[in-house]
């Protein structure tokens, strides 16, 4: 997970140029750029692309791709890999990452840091495979089962996917946790150009690090550090309730009580370090109408925003880049004199529920699926109708 | 200033890499582009749309709406988006691939030899690099400079020469059709 030689000499080769890549593409160099040393997968329209770029160029770059036999077994072998110490990461699409939800679920458990991409596309199951949706915003909240806490993060450009690989893998390793990154297929398979920056300007986070085997599971930390399969310890990881050192309990309920809470805690609590978000406000409570969107969805959300201000209606944008956890306390502060926010999904309405939880303005659900984004007339139609 | 390009063949015929090559040619140039593209499932054959939209300002929204130049190198992809050209658009088709009946009105319509030129050259696979270079000439969207280095760059070495030529003939194909010394054309 050190930005080694070998990750060094990868970056200059590369820093300071501009490319023209997919979101894929963009997401799979990010990665790279991140320290990323491990990646399983298994090919799927849209998330297939990230797997290829990376299976030519992490090599290079001293690290380790593997194709696996399945989505299952892909996420699993990044959870072991993160125990040796790697940065580590798949990529897939809807029906892949349906199929990792129980792994996602160990990796919670277990308190492993790991990134997975999800290139969202129409669903559920095979679906309209080649085309774009964003359907999965609540199965990466809740698609594996029992009580637990995730971080989201959605990217609307292929720079964006380049940039939001770094804050994955460092949020990962902060809060120990799986970290998703909810693409879509829109934004997956979009060329635009993307800066590759300097080594001097690449930031490393490092993993915390546990000096004692017995409390690499609790114990004083909210979030403890990690001890390393092949450094010296026995390290006992298991999906079972457990206590610090890892040993199984699961029968005192104040062993599962705790240990829960503490998981569900330590990224409550990092809210407001997690949370991203881009605003584009009207001057002071001019505004009754606002838009909230991300992903593909933002940009012609965005557009339609423009419009709408060009023919003198005062609209206010939000753009959700962080998805999990929700950015409560910011929505809730944008919607104060509004008195209509408009969410464009492609899906018939995730978001517009998690929002309408969080805010006392009336909440419409912009949806729309079928594999094609909204076009900027159609969300702008919907906004014009609104302020009037 | 927002030039927005549809592409459209069957699978297989490089519509996809030609509006990667547009688009990179646009950045060189110092502009904004993105390109897309929708294919179905099959590798070869199925029906396949390559966009490339190209500005100087910031692009919201990444696929086209109207588009202001359509090229057609397949039967259904004109009959499907000739009518959603741009009033005064450019419409581009192979000559001997799309029966154009009677083009929209209003638009700047060219009929050209790109299949049969790639043939002549010797390999029908550059016929989208053919395309390119008429495209060139006739919309002027990118420089020819910087659009004939993303065609050398994004082809195998020891073909570059075979796509310069193409690009050039392509070129000259174009320049031909817009001072209306080609047959076939308006």
């Amino acid at each position: 997970m050190a930005l080694d030689d070998n990750k060094k000499r990868y970056i200059n080769h590369h820093g300071g140029k501009t490319y023209f890549l997919l979101g894929d593409e963009a997401c799979a160099y990010g990665a790279i750029y991140a320290g990323c040393d491990f990646f399983a997968g298994y090919p799927i329209t849209p998330a297939s692309e990230v797997a290829e770029l990376i299976a030519e160029e992490l090599p290079k770059a001293g690290g380790i791709c593997i194709q696996m036999e399945d989505e299952l077994a892909s996420m699993a072998a990044i959870v072991g890999a993160a125990w040796t110490g790697a940065r580590s990461m798949t990529a897939t699409s809807g029906p892949g990452f349906s199929l990792m939800q129980e792994n996602i679920g160990y990796a919670i458990m277990t308190e492993t840091p790991c990134v997975i991409v999800n290139v969202q596309r129409s669903g559920p199951s095979t679906g309209q495979a080649t085309k774009p949706a964003q359907g999965d915003m609540l199965q990466a909240r809740w698609g594996t089962h029992g009580d637990h806490n995730i971080i989201a993060l959605a990217p609307n450009s292929a720079q964006e996917c380049f940039d939001l690989m770094q804050d994955c893998f460092d949020l990962a390793d902060t809060y120990r946790t799986p970290v998703i990154l909810l693409m879509d297929g829109e934004i997956g398979h979009i060329r635009e150009s993307v800066v590759m920056p300097e080594l001097s300007s690449v930031r490393h986070t490092s993993r915390k690090r546990a000096e004692r085997a017995e409390e690499i599971f609790g114990g004083q930390e909210l979030i403890p550090g990690m001890i390393h399969y092949g450094e010296g310890s026995n390290v006992h990881v298991t999906g079972s309730t457990h206590l610090a050192n890892g040993m199984r309990d699961v029968t005192t309920p104040h062993v599962h009580d705790e240990l829960i809470r503490r998981i569900y805690k330590k990224i409550d609590s990092g809210r407001e370090d997690i949370v991203r978000i881009e605003t584009d406000t009207v001057a002071n409570g001019k505004s009754r109408v606002g838009v909230i969107s991300y992903g593909a969805s933002a940009r012609p959300a965005r557009g339609a925003v423009k419009a709408a201000r060009a023919e003198g209606k005062n609209i206010d944008f939000l753009r959700l880049i962080s998805i999990w956890p929700f950015a409560r306390k910011q929505v809730a502060e944008f919607s104060r004199d509004l008195d209509l926010i408009l969410v464009p999904e492609m899906n018939l309405g995730q978001m517009s529920r998690e929002i309408e939880r969080f805010v006392d303005c009336k909440v419409i659900a912009v949806p729309k699926i079928g594999g094609v984004p909204h076009t900027v007339d159609e969300i702008h139609q919907v906004i014009m109708e609104a302020v009037s | 200033m927002k030039t927005e390009m549809r592409f459209v063949a069957f699978g297989g015929q490089g519509i996809v890499l030609a509006g990667v090559m547009m688009g990179e040619a646009a950045i060189a140039d110092g502009k904004n582009a993105v390109q897309s593209q929708s294919y179905g499932p099959e590798s070869r054959g199925g029906a396949a749309k390559s966009e490339v939209i190209i500005s100087n300002e910031k692009i919201d929204y990444p696929m086209v709406v109207q588009a202001d130049c359509l090229v057609a190198l397949s039967q259904p992809g004109y009959d499907k988006y000739a009518d959603e050209i741009k009033p005064g658009g450019t419409i581009i088709v192979d000559q001997d691939l799309v029966d154009a009946g009677q083009p929209p009105e209003g638009c700047a319509f060219y009929s050209l030899p790109f299949a049969r030129t790639a043939d002549r050259l010797g390999n029908s696979i550059v016929t989208n690099v053919v395309v390119l270079g008429s495209v060139c000439s006739i919309t002027r969207v990118v420089t020819r400079e910087n659009l004939a280095a993303a065609v050398k760059s994004n082809v195998p070495s020891k073909f570059a020469e075979l796509n310069l030529q193409a690009f050039s003939e392509g070129y000259r194909i174009g320049q031909e059709a817009l001072s209306g010394k080609t047959a076939g054309n308006k």
